[in-house]
């Protein structure tokens, strides 16, 4: 069992309105010398696949097919081996 | 023989009624109920995907409905040269499947926006605005995301093939900043692929068909199609 993250973050050239609006908040706080915000999509789940290519393939095609529009996002993914039994002990 | 509209229902569509009402009881049009889990399109000679919040709009706009076991029948039937209409989110599920290009960003003043606008009629030689003798139509928008976006070279390709079909303008059909509710690239409103059966559009024109509501330009768009049938 592996554990998946994938961030999904806007491509630089396309204009982020709401990362814009929560910077605006951040100056109205006083956070002064926050720039370039931008709010991306980070999700996680859990692959049950025999080996590590196999999970990243899957999580590829997941996050090209699904989790992400190329035509405005990038993804990128890490891959954690996950004892699941352990989990469920605790 | 009353030309068939097909009205997908999908799970978050809040429009559905509205293009069902439109067609059926306004316009004299037969008219159906596609549920997104079936797969037959009942003989529907238009397709209409509705506007609504399919899925909630998780993720992405339309980026779930888009893999509704409906959607494989309407793709292909597009493929066919079938005619499919996506207004507001069924423009956005248009995008995501990859029956039109371009994608949906929030609206550039982060708000949900309501109002009528002017649309200029940009190509009048298509099925959807033959009917369309006026150079604007008058029809609301309602959307929190609905400021279309394309790489340059896709707007260039929409503008040479004349894919697009309806720019927001004022009355007068001065296109500008000004009347451009959402940001969207050079005030795209609805645009249509190139074989010119697909069309997807942010306005609501089904909510501009009935006189009680004071305003019918919409009703041009679905006559257009209607007289592209026979």
């Amino acid at each position: 069992m592996y554990k998946a993250t994938v961030i999904v973050k806007r491509r630089p050239t396309i204009l982020d309105p709401q990362g814009k609006a929560v910077e605006q908040g951040a100056k109205l706080l006083g956070f002064n010398n926050v720039q370039n915000t931008r709010i991306g999509k980070y999700i996680e789940f859990f692959v049950d696949a025999k080996n590590r290519e196999a999970a990243e393939k899957e999580v590829r095609e997941y996050s090209e097919k699904l989790l992400s529009n190329p035509i405005m996002e990038d993804f990128e993914f890490s891959l954690t081996e996950w004892d699941y039994s352990e989990e469920e002990v605790k | 023989m009353k030309p068939k509209f097909g009205v997908v229902v999908f799970p978050g569509s809040n429009c559905d009624y509205d293009a069902y009402y439109a067609m059926k009881k306004v316009l004299g049009y037969d008219a159906e109920f596609l549920w997104h889990k079936d797969k037959d399109l009942k003989n529907s000679d238009v397709i209409i995907l509705p506007g609504g919040f399919s899925y909630g709009d998780y993720l992405r706009t339309g980026a779930i409905a888009r893999f509704s076991p409906i959607m494989d029948s309407v793709y292909s039937f597009a493929e066919k040269g079938g005619i499919v209409m996506g207004i507001c989110n069924g423009f956005q599920i248009l995008l995501e499947i990859g029956l039109l290009p371009g994608v949906m960003l929030q609206n550039v003043s982060l708000k949900f926006v309501c109002k009528d606008v002017y649309l200029r009629i940009e190509n009048n030689n298509t099925i959807f605005t033959k009917d369309i003798s006026k150079k604007t139509i008058k029809v609301p928008v309602k959307h929190g995301e609905g400021n279309y976006f394309a790489d340059e070279g896709t707007i260039k390709s929409l503008e040479e093939n004349s894919q697009i079909l309806f720019r927001y303008s004022s009355n007068e059909g001065e296109v500008a900043e000004v009347y451009n509710p959402n940001g969207a690239s050079k005030n795209i409103a609805g645009i249509m692929n190139k074989r010119q059966n697909v069309m997807g559009l942010m306005p609501h024109p089904e909510n501009a068909c009935d006189p009680v509501l004071r305003k019918t330009d919409g009703a041009l768009i679905f006559k257009s199609v209607v007289q592209s049938l026979f």
